[in-house]
């Protein structure tokens, strides 16, 4: 398929059409309303169905609904329609339903503003709703990754029977870059033998959350937790800049904010200061391992964020105070350029000297 | 080859439009783009701009601080944006609406009268499109017939609008290549 | 010997959980009755709520989910759109549809959803011990409103129906009673017709069961019984409120039963 200029949110649109999702229910909220603009064009065309839900509530717990019968189906948000949707979230996890939700994150807390941000970290990689579950969670980087990760992503929450939440700010849902449908690997996915299908020459099928028993809700517990101890094992992903040339600073940063230290990592190497960088591109599983080898090369880290430092929690998780962690970052829209990172590196490696 | 140019002005005067079609130009063309809109409240009245970045290599940071090049089709576009280009860059100044001179003397400058030309060829609202052929004239970034072939392929359907701003387009160019600084 | 009276095949074998003289084992048996006698069990798929039928999906012998509270009418909007084949169902007492849930109750019935709903309005939260819920009567004393409600500050009891009727949207909307056989019988026609538009493609069906809850009420069955009849019928007046033609005159269900 030749490439094609599309807006990010487009893009996460057609992916998931290319992805066998015919069904979409969601609510509109800037800035990812493109999502449902499009599919409500897009889906009718294919055979499938758009609805617009009354509340991000109702759309989690249709998409549950959706889930439940074994059909691949897709919501999208930004931040503050995904805190409504949160209840639907937990009892999503707690069904071990495969769904595929998009954050098009903003700035918050609260209603917060509508320009690009990364505060939804925290949100997204801890659960977000209540109890102990997890998200996969991918983070792309530009408008061919988003789409990508949509097509991996509904295989992933096949693959394991769990919420994927495809995570970007604002710029990648309303930015335009080339992009072209690939088919992803595809992946050998166990049956659906839990759909709820009607029980017709078979024993009737429950899907639930509910466990009143202490042992069997613990039991759910545990296959959860084994399950996150798999995608660790089988689906971290990542990618790296500029390591292959030796470097005295890491950065760390994912999504936008990556592409923003890449230009500065350009500018540096121009002046002839090489700097490092691994992208995250699964946020959960993060990739704990990855982050810490690339540290151990370097004199100090780096970690870049549209936020006021959510995922340098997990920075520090992985160095494990071997080397000192440094934060630069930006909220509510302002978005870090790539000369303020070009200083942060500077009076870095000024340390050094001293 | 990296260029970078924010195509301002107010919202409704198509400059997401042409910023789209340069894009869509340089992807056609073999080119690294990205294109990134101003959004919210900004997109009805105020200012609209958007970002676009032609590049040999993948497109790094999108949002861009310090532009090479800049279309100012209003006064507070001018104003905002001109202070930040990058010197040796150029600046396209839609003199219908912007009553000063450019106040950079490192940057080149073609001053067009887009909307008064717009008129000349049938419909004011084409100014985007003079600004655009302008743009090419002098920055000469991109062959024309790739320009020219996004126009084409936009306004498909409408064979009258591609021909009005195919027209636009040309006019601008010729103006600017009047200027100095020829385009391929 | 001849089986005059069995088990349908839509309930399990199951004891439920439900307190003495509760009357949601009558609505199940109607609710599975109604799947027996239309063939459509094996289609079937209920959604329970969250209250004192939370557990029903032990009780129906069918393919079952468990919605969070309120939200069973968005769940139903889920499986019914990505399997319009399916007969889709949920089961919701008055906390669950008319407080929690009356965003997803409103707009599942104004898209027209083709799915059917029980609505068993028994004027009190059970699960959680006797709080006042919308359907409260006035001056009914509740855990929550120990002196009576008071609709000068809770306002006045929800009757659904009514509120439902006035969404242009066609819907079939019933009320009926499940606490003496001879609104059994009537409340059986509903549900059997409810399920009837369903699997015809017709519309949005809610069936809302008036019924007595002894444990909370402080009331021995029979007791129960006379104060439902008593008090809640002049308030929550039975019969079919819509049907999909438009008629929006209160009929009584005998008349609309097929």
């Amino acid at each position: 398929m030749a490439k094609k200029l599309m807006k990010g949110c487009e893009a996460i649109g057609e992916a998931a059409i290319q992805a066998g999702c015919r069904h979409f229910f969601g609510y509109p909220i800037t800035p990812q309303s493109e999502v449902p603009e499009y599919l409500s064009r897009r889906l009718p065309a294919v055979g499938g169905v758009f609805v617009q839900a009354e509340s991000e509530v109702a759309a989690s717990n249709m998409i549950l609904g959706a889930a439940a019968t074994g059909t691949r189906v897709l919501t999208t948000s930004s931040s503050p329609g995904i805190s409504l949707m949160s209840e639907g979230i937990s009892y999503i996890a707690g069904c071990e339903l495969p769904v595929v939700l998009v954050n098009i994150v903003r700035g918050g807390p609260g209603l917060g503003g509508i320009l690009p941000a990364q505060s939804d970290y925290n949100q997204a990689t801890r659960g977000g709703g209540h109890g102990d579950y997890h998200l996969l969670v991918l983070a792309p980087a530009s408008v061919q990754e988003a789409a990508d990760l949509i097509g991996l992503g509904f295989d992933l929450a096949d693959k394991y029977r769990n919420p994927v939440m495809v995570i970007g700010d604002g710029m990648i849902g309303q930015m335009m870059e080339p992009v072209e449908f690939r088919k992803s690997p595809v992946l050998d996915l166990p049956p659906k033998d839990w759909a709820l299908t009607g029980a017709r020459g078979r024993k009737a099928r429950i899907i639930t959350s509910l466990f009143l028993n202490g042992e069997e809700l613990e039991a759910l517990n545990l296959r959860l937790k084994a399950k996150y101890e798999r995608m660790a094992r089988e689906d971290v992903r990542f990618s790296t800049y500029n390591v292959e040339a030796g470097y005295d600073v890491l950065i760390v940063a994912y999504g936008t904010t990556a592409r923003i230290c890449q230009t500065a990592i350009d500018l540096l190497r121009e002046k002839g200061v090489s700097v490092g960088m691994i992208r995250p591109i699964t946020l959960y599983p993060y990739p704990y391992e990855a982050v810490a080898k690339a540290a151990e090369a370097a004199r100090a880290v780096l970690t870049v964020e549209m936020s006021m430092g959510q995922m340098i929690d997990d920075v520090k998780l992985s160095v494990l105070g071997k080397r000192p962690i440094h934060f630069h970052g930006h909220a509510g829209g302002v978005i870090p350029t790539p000369d303020e990172v070009v200083e942060r590196i500077h009076s870095i490696r000024a340390g050094f000297q001293s | 080859m990296q260029v970078e140019v924010v195509m301002a002005g107010f919202g409704g005067q198509g400059l997401m439009l042409i910023g789209k079609l340069l894009a869509e130009a340089g992807m056609e063309a073999g080119l690294e783009v990205s294109w990134l809109p101003s959004y919210g409240p900004e997109m009805r009245g105020g200012t609209a701009n958007c970002t676009v970045v032609i590049s040999d290599r993948p497109v790094g940071s999108p949002i861009v601080k310090n532009p090479r090049d800049v279309v100012a089709m209003n006064l507070p576009s001018l104003d905002k944006f001109e202070p930040v280009m990058k010197a040796g860059g150029f600046l396209v100044i839609n003199s219908a609406l912007i009553n000063r001179e450019a106040s950079r003397s490192d940057v080149h400058v073609c001053r067009v009268p887009a909307n008064e030309i717009a008129l000349q060829c049938g419909n004011a609202r084409a100014a985007n499109m003079v600004a655009l052929g302008a743009y090419i004239g002098c920055a000469g970034i991109l062959p024309i017939q790739r320009i020219e072939h996004a126009i084409q392929e936009t306004f498909e359907k409408k064979p009258e609008l591609a021909k009005l701003n195919l027209q636009a387009f040309a006019r601008g160019l010729e103006l600017a290549q009047g200027q100095g600084k020829g385009a391929q | 010997m001849q089986t005059l009276f069995e088990r349908p095949e839509s309930l399990q074998t199951t004891r439920t959980h439900y307190c003495p003289g509760c009357t949601h084992g009558i609505i199940h048996r109607l609710v599975a009755e109604a799947l027996d006698e239309l063939g459509v069990r094996e289609n079937a798929v209920g959604v329970s709520p969250v209250g004192c039928s939370v557990l029903a999906y032990y009780y129906f012998n069918c393919d079952f989910v468990e919605a969070a509270h309120g939200r069973a009418p968005a769940v139903a909007t889920g499986i019914k759109r990505t399997r319009p084949d399916l007969t889709v169902f949920t089961y919701q007492g008055d906390g669950d549809l008319a407080s929690i849930g009356m965003a997803e109750t409103v707009h599942a019935a104004n898209r027209g959803e083709k799915i059917m709903v029980i609505f068993v309005n028994n004027a009190i939260y059970g699960m959680t011990g006797g709080q006042m819920a919308p359907t409260t009567l006035p001056g009914q004393v509740a855990s929550t409103c120990p002196s009576g409600r008071d609709v000068n500050t809770a306002g006045w009891p929800i009757r659904v129906v009514e509120l439902l009727s006035s969404l242009v949207t066609p819907a079939y909307l019933a009320r009926v009673a499940v606490h003496r056989p001879q609104y059994v019988v009537e409340a059986k026609r509903a549900i059997v017709q409810a399920f009837r538009n369903q699997i015809e493609g017709r519309c949005y069906s809610m069936v809302e069961c008036l019924s007595i809850c002894p444990t909370n009420w402080g009331m021995t069955g029979r007791d129960s019984c006379d104060w439902l009849e008593k008090n809640m019928i002049p308030y929550y007046p039975l019969g079919v409120v819509k049907t999909p033609e438009g008629s929006s005159s209160r009929a009584r269900v005998a008349t609309q039963g097929a």
